[in-house]
């Protein structure tokens, strides 16, 4: 039996100064990240900020500069590291098999909308349809992840190391190990434009899955039951709830946004590569969910901040395109966040911080 | 209670996981050793009406369209229809690749055809398949060994395949280079060969600069990122080089979101390299300008060698390159496309 955690009391301290209160908050890193990149930006190149309207190889005006890119690039990491967010604080472990699943459901929704046919002019299948059966998919492979987490009390990381290992050759099998194209403009509407439209679609289909995370998250007890679980999951059950229920619910939950994403992806050139595509990006959705503030070993959880983590993380990588750094030397660069990030809350670090902050406390009560 | 269901867990995913190799993997000792007796039957039976058995090693037919093409055009030819016995095995990971070249040396194949992942560790298994009386026969890429140890070698020429591009791409008289160069995986035999004679036309001449180089490891997203935060800094360019068809998709997917014209007429010229058939049609298209071909067929070529070493015959030449040339969006035919598209 793990003791039960008790969440510090949130009692607010007027003495403190600002700064400190700002720190303890759980957004401060994200936040403080982020404030960082804008001002390097701003100072080695504002014109990193410029943002212009340009008319795309259609006739369409649309958006184009270098947040844009970051907004737009952002959709499929922000979609994953909600899911991620969920099943961490639900098992307190993560799922390494994103990337994998979402080759998964790529192929799945491109063989739907060719038809089989390795390329297809015009879409074979209703769209929305075919998304449809890719969010089946995945959410199927979700369930088989949570069911062997929550039910077999597998380790999340080895329990999702099956699909990481087999999900890119299921990928490549659901298609006989073609390459689909499809070549029908309506497709790569939702990873482009819409005419007439200047924001990239993404972004909308992005703002989409937020909101209707925030409106769960606010009118169901989705938020207090994945905290609880996480918490402690005995005690939970005490209190009637079925844990078990609710892990498998949140990796079904990561199994839809996989699918999301994943649509996103292959739309945006109508075309997949089942060994490279979204190459890595557990990394990156885990990364997400840590620089939010978010402890990897579950419990309480802050969605946003894995939103706003996500953010940050493509605000680095579309910075360092920018300065010409080789793309093969980014994960170096988001090394150096993870460790920073890692040695800020080992347990030691953190107590030595503690103590820094009581001590002028103490000494200031001892003045009063 | 729960040891148990661990351990019947964990079993049935190592089970799960073998069978998901399914394909690749466990079919290859699995037929060898099928075809481990029918090996040791040929002295016994009429040497003519027997099954040449061969081995052949080869990488993820998923990495790209190439690979693809490549892989289903050996698998069509070592057929029993047309007198093989053959066994595959498809991993970019080149130890799985040596330890299945070892398996199939000890079952004695009377023919290895190897593309090996890397260029190097190959020594054991090529001194083990001359001891064993196994001809190798590299195809599609190279590997670093003495010519002695293997019969022939079927591959493309990467360095030719680069200076034929970059010749071109000369030929073209813009009074400015502004390259963006997306580059393949990088230490592979094609990032290599395509790599360098681009550094070295543009180290050489003034009016040739980069005005980026990426390598985007063969992905067409990343090369679509790459050309997209070019776009939004600002610098002018007019050529894009992109190692194979993939990423040359994933730029001009960049350039048309930003409405950059491209191809014949156009403001950038886009180069890509391989031979896919979608490609092609962009070319023919004036999409794209540039393709550089690279011939994944060599199974008919590895074919006729072995019928000839068979036959008693030595290859005339023990390196052979795929015939191979650059096809531009002027002179371009649709009898090319259907000649070489896959």
């Amino acid at each position: 039996m793990t003791p039960v955690k008790i969440p510090e009391p949130q009692v607010k301290q007027p003495k403190e100064s600002l700064f400190k209160r700002l720190t303890r908050q759980q957004l401060f890193i994200p936040v403080a990240a982020l404030i960082l990149l804008v001002l390097f930006n701003l100072i080695a190149d504002p014109s990193f900020f410029a943002v212009s309207i340009k008319e795309n190889s259609l006739g369409n005006p649309v958006l184009s500069g270098n947040i844009i890119s970051v907004l737009d690039n952002a959709s499929e990491l922000v979609i994953l590291a909600i899911g991620m967010t969920l099943v961490t604080a639900s098992s307190g472990g993560q799922d390494i098999s994103v990337g994998a699943t979402m080759a998964i459901a790529g192929s799945v929704i491109l063989r739907m909308v060719c038809g089989g046919q390795v390329t297809a002019d015009t879409m074979q299948m209703n769209l929305l349809l075919a998304v449809l059966i890719g969010v089946v998919v995945t959410a199927l492979f979700g369930a088989f992840n949570g069911i062997l987490v929550a039910y077999f009390k597998i380790q999340p990381m080895v329990a999702t190391l099956i699909m990481y290992t087999a999900g890119r050759s299921i990928a490549a099998w659901i298609n006989n190990n073609q390459l689909p194209i499809i070549n029908d403009i309506g497709f790569k509407y939702a990873g482009t434009f819409l005419p007439g439209i200047p924001v990239p679609t993404p972004i909308f289909i992005t703002i989409f899955v937020v909101l209707v995370f925030w409106l769960v998250l606010k009118f169901t007890n989705l938020g207090l039951y994945t905290q609880s679980v996480g918490i402690n999951a005995n005690s939970s059950r005490l209190n009637g709830l079925n844990p078990q229920v609710v892990k498998l619910l949140t990796y079904v939950i990561l199994g839809v946004c996989v699918a999301v994403a994943g649509f996103i992806r292959v739309s945006r050139s109508g075309s997949i590569n089942y060994s490279r595509i979204a190459e890595n990006i557990e990394m990156d959705a885990i990364l997400a969910v840590a620089l939010g503030g978010n402890a990897l070993s579950g419990g309480k959880f802050n969605i946003y901040g894995s939103i706003l983590g996500a953010y940050v993380i493509q605000f680095l990588t579309t910075t360092l395109y920018k300065y010409d750094v080789p793309s093969t030397a980014l994960p170096a660069y988001k090394a150096v966040v993870v460790i920073l990030l890692v040695v800020l809350s080992a347990p030691v670090v953190r107590e030595k911080l503690a103590r820094m902050r009581k001590a002028p406390a103490k000494a200031a009560k001892e003045v009063s | 209670m729960k040891k148990i269901f661990c351990l019947l867990l964990t079993l049935s995913m190592v089970l799960a996981l073998a069978a998901c190799g399914g394909g690749s993997g466990t079919s290859a000792p699995a037929d060898s050793g099928t075809s481990a007796p029918a090996d040791t039957q040929a002295p016994a039976d009429t040497a003519g009406g027997d099954l040449i058995t061969v081995g052949v090693i080869n990488n993820d037919p998923n990495e790209s369209g190439y690979r693809t093409a490549n892989d289903a055009a050996m698998r069509a030819t070592f057929t029993e229809a047309n007198g093989y016995k053959a066994t595959f095995y498809n991993n970019n990971d080149a130890a799985q690749q040596i330890a299945t070249a070892q398996q199939m040396v000890q079952d004695e194949v009377d023919f290895l055809l190897l593309s090996p992942a890397s260029t190097t560790g190959w020594d054991t298994v090529l001194q083990d398949a001359q001891a064993a009386g196994t001809q190798v026969i590299l195809f599609d890429r190279m590997l670093e060994a003495d010519e002695s140890m293997y019969v022939a070698a079927v591959v493309s020429d990467m360095p030719a395949e680069g200076k034929t591009a970059v010749d071109w791409l000369a030929a073209q008289g813009l009074s400015e280079y502004n390259i963006i160069h997306i580059q393949g995986h990088m230490g592979s035999d094609a990032q290599l060969g395509r790599t360098g004679a681009l550094d070295e036309r543009v180290a050489a001449e003034g009016s040739w600069n980069y005005v980026t180089q990426q390598t985007a490891d063969w992905d067409e997203a990343t090369a679509r990122t790459i050309v997209q935060s070019v776009i939004d800094s600002g610098k002018p360019f007019n050529v894009i080089y992109a190692e194979n068809n993939g990423m040359a998709r994933g730029a001009v997917a960049a350039l048309d979101a930003a409405g950059i014209t491209h191809g014949k007429d156009g403001d950038v010229i886009v180069m890509g390299f391989d031979s896919d058939k979608w490609a092609f049609e962009a070319v023919l298209e004036g999409s794209w300008n540039y393709m550089g071909l690279c011939n994944p067929l060599q199974a008919d070529t590895v074919d006729a060698i072995i019928k000839d070493l068979a036959a008693g015959k030595q290859p005339a030449q023990k390196i052979i390159y795929t015939p191979e040339q650059g096809f531009d969006c002027n002179t371009l035919t649709q009898a090319d496309v259907d000649t070489y598209g896959t």
